[in-house]
């Protein structure tokens, strides 16, 4: 059974908030397909003041669909309308100390559903952006819609780019089948044939020093796991110095942050090493999906400052707190 | 010994080394831990155990000759070297007949051969998992490589008439094997007596170790090796045979021979015992496949309005150990893809609970499971949205339509 967290048992076990609110005046249902779970969130806001007073759930789902719930009531009830609506799904998932990466649809779920209350409550129709897929990479947890977006908005041609620009691919290998089979369904799309061999090697070395400092797991090439890189073949040396190069950076974060902060959210630089670019993600970015298009985003336009290619990685609440950030 | 605490009824994922297979593999760890294939008296023992043992697997499955039992790693090397072995030998075939609901280890290789540019016909089955032997029948031509059906089913425990179809296969020139896995020890086979060409079995499934298993190759059936390498098993699967698994496998193969009776009486009666309770206590529940054709240690319930992994987890806390069809509990898209080719509903089919027994459980073991499992559904139905009070909301389908992503 799935590694779940203490307290996602314990949500699980004993749930808060169960069953319909009473005069609730926002409902929310929402379904996610991936695992037939489905939420009904049901809230009693006050008119006045626009505080959550009470919150409550029905779900037919497994375990993290249930805690899920059960969070999310938790985490919201007391806040304010505009407050609640800033929980992210990666809130939800940090409250329950972790999700398994093949159940962090279950915390979107969630966040659609509150998304969904609240717009009810307002009289608004709400409208669902998130596009739900298999899951491709479980060890990056990444889903097949941002994987296709990818290839088509950057013609990516191998499973080497696919790793570099999404990181799908990068962990134990299970999935590169798959990814060969999207790109080549992709490829044939735009009149190119997909030959499996065809990359960019180099990229991948890069990768690999890049796993090294982010303490994720060891980049695995023809399922062995190098312990140090080769020699590059032709590493693309950047003529630029560290402090010209964190000013593009800069540069193409902020070309960025008016839509991000539209979107409620933000990104921080963090630290620059090499080829990898670490940033600290806020706000409505966490969100599982929209994250994996920000970073698409963000990378692609440092690769046009810098013309050079970077990693964006972004840090987890656990590794920033681990360095004291 | 330490036993871990818990009523286990997921027999049909795997079973428990009997006390007496474990006993009799341990000096092939130790001082009989020569090769076989040696000539020194280190290997010749262990060869001599090796014979030994095929010889009961050749017992248990009805078999005319010990040769036709090949030892391999599992039940699903057993499936691939089938499958591949039959297309290999007879490169002008290009189809391959089999059913919708096999175990992966036969349904992702046909996947795989799809790809490559074979036809493979699945057959479907009715809302009790049964086939059309007509349609089947119409399906048969020279065309036709392999027809590969499971004995019986893994999730249901539904037996199909693989005895009578591997007839019309040999009427129709055709090779036929069976995923037998499931089947090997809960219900009497004799293979001599039937036109069945290939038989997989694993021996986690009879309280043998996991990582060993066998094909049978009825005799003058063509064959090409899925390992090539050595000369053991007649050069037929190369690599240094697993002798300690062999041995255990053969003296489990014994042992099912010797409690065929006893599964078919007295676990077929505690199976009939729990499901009657179970049916009697809760409501909104239904057998799903065919209850007057199954294993007799199996039964698969569907629980309307909740969710498979929900259930097993609270009753893991209970101590009860089964499974579940649900797609939460294998972390894949859909629920499993037995209950959707037998037409479940979408609300049932993620609610369906397998219990699957052996002789090592006991009457007072059902019975508790019996008095655990109503609790259980109905807290998990009070956190439903399709369950309100004391039964589903009116129209469930109607009365909660969720916006889905
Ligand atoms: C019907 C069936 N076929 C094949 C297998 C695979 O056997 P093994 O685990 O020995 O590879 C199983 C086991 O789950 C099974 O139930």
């Amino acid at each position: 059974m799935w590694d779940y967290s203490e307290t996602v048992k314990e949500h699980f076990y004993n749930p808060r908030n169960v069953g319909a609110v009473e005069e609730a005046n926002g409902v929310g249902d929402v379904g996610s397909l991936t695992c037939g779970d489905a939420l009904r969130l049901t809230l009693k806001v006050n008119p006045e003041t626009e505080i959550i007073e009470d919150a409550g759930f029905q779900t037919f789902g497994c375990g993290s669909a249930i805690a899920s719930s059960s969070a999310l009531t938790e985490i919201i009830k007391g806040k304010t309308l505009d407050e609640a609506l800033a929980v992210t799904n990666q809130d939800i998932a940090d409250f329950l100390e972790g999700l398994p990466p093949e159940k962090m649809h279950c915390s979107v779920m969630g966040r659609e559903a509150l998304q969904a209350a609240i717009a009810n409550y307002r009289g608004e129709v709400w409208e669902d952006d998130h596009e739900e897929g298999a899951l491709i990479c479980k060890c990056f947890a990444i889903e097949e819609p941002l994987i296709v977006d990818t290839i088509r908005a950057n013609n990516l041609s191998s499973v080497q780019d696919v790793a570099n620009y999404t990181k799908a691919g990068a962990g134990c290998s299970s999935c590169h089948e798959k990814i060969e089979e999207i790109l080549a369904r992709e490829l044939e799309a735009r009149g190119e044939t997909f030959t499996p061999g065809a990359g960019r090697p180099d990229l991948v070395l890069e990768r690999r020093t890049v796993a090294k400092k982010s303490k994720e797991l060891p980049v695995m090439q023809n399922g062995a796991a190098k312990e140090e890189p080769a020699a590059p073949v032709k590493k693309a040396k950047s003529k630029l110095t560290l402090v010209q190069r964190i000013q593009k950076i800069e540069k193409a974060i902020e070309a960025l942050r008016p839509a991000l902060q539209a979107d409620r959210g933000d990104v921080e630089l963090i630290d620059v090493q090499d080829k990898t670019v670490f940033v600290k993600m806020t706000g409505a970015c966490t969100d599982c999906s929209m994250a994996g298009l920000t970073l698409n985003g963000l990378q692609q336009k440092m690769m046009e400052e810098l013309g050079e290619f970077v990693q964006v990685v972004p840090l987890s609440k656990r590794q920033l707190e681990e360095a004291g950030l | 010994m330490t036993d871990i605490k818990g009523i286990y009824l997921d027999n049909n994922a795997t079973t428990k080394v009997d006390p007496q297979v474990l006993e009799a593999m341990l000096p092939y760890f130790t001082e009989q831990f020569g090769n076989p294939s040696s000539i020194h008296q280190f290997g010749n023992q262990v060869g001599r155990a090796v014979n030994k043992a095929r010889r009961q697997v050749q017992e248990l499955l009805g078999a005319e000759f010990d040769s036709e039992i090949i030892f391999t790693s599992c039940g699903t090397e057993s499936d691939s070297t089938a499958i591949y072995s039959a297309l290999k030998a007879q490169p002008e075939r290009t189809t391959i007949i089999t059913t919708a609901v096999e175990h992966p280890a036969i349904l992702a290789v046909g996947e795989q051969l799809e790809k490559e540019g074979y036809t493979i016909i699945r057959l479907g089955v009715d809302s009790k998992g049964r086939l059309d032997l007509d349609d089947y029948k119409k399906r048969l031509d020279d065309d036709v490589a392999l027809v590969t059906v499971m004995w019986a089913n893994n999730e249901s425990g539904t037996i199909f008439p693989v005895v009578e179809m591997a007839e019309m296969a040999h009427e129709a020139g055709v090779m036929f094997h069976t995923d037998a896995v499931q089947a090997v020890g809960k219900i009497p086979i004799d293979l001599k007596s039937t036109k069945i060409d290939m038989l997989s079995l694993s021996g986690h499934k009879l309280h043998a170790p996991k990582g060993i298993g066998a094909l049978y190759l009825r005799r003058g059936t063509r064959f090409r090796p899925f390992l090539r390498g050595g000369h053991q098993e007649r050069g037929r699967r190369a690599g240094t045979e697993n002798s300690a698994s062999i041995v255990g496998l053969g003296v489990a193969a014994e042992l099912a021979a010797s409690r065929i009776e006893h599964e078919n009486t007295f676990v077929r009666g505690l199976r009939d015992r729990l499901e009657h309770g179970i049916l009697a206590a809760n409501t909104h529940c239904f057998v799903t496949g065919d209850p007057d054709n199954r294993l007799p240690n199996t039964c698969n319930i569907a629980f309307e309005f909740i969710e498979g992994e929900a259930i097993l987890m609270m009753l893991n806390k209970k101590g009860i150990a089964a499974s579940s069809g649900s797609a939460c509990t294998s972390g894949s898209l859909e629920p499993s893809h037995v209950m959707r080719a037998m037409g479940i509903p979408f609300t049932a089919a993620h609610g369906t609970i397998r219990f699957s027994l052996s002789c090592d459980n006991t009457q007072e073991e059902i019975d508790q499971v019996i008095a655990t499992l109503p609790g259980i559904i109905s807290r998990l139905r009070e956190l439903s949205p399709y369950w309100s009070k004391e039964g589903p909301v009116e129209n469930p389908d109607q009365a909660f339509e969720p916006t889905y992503a």
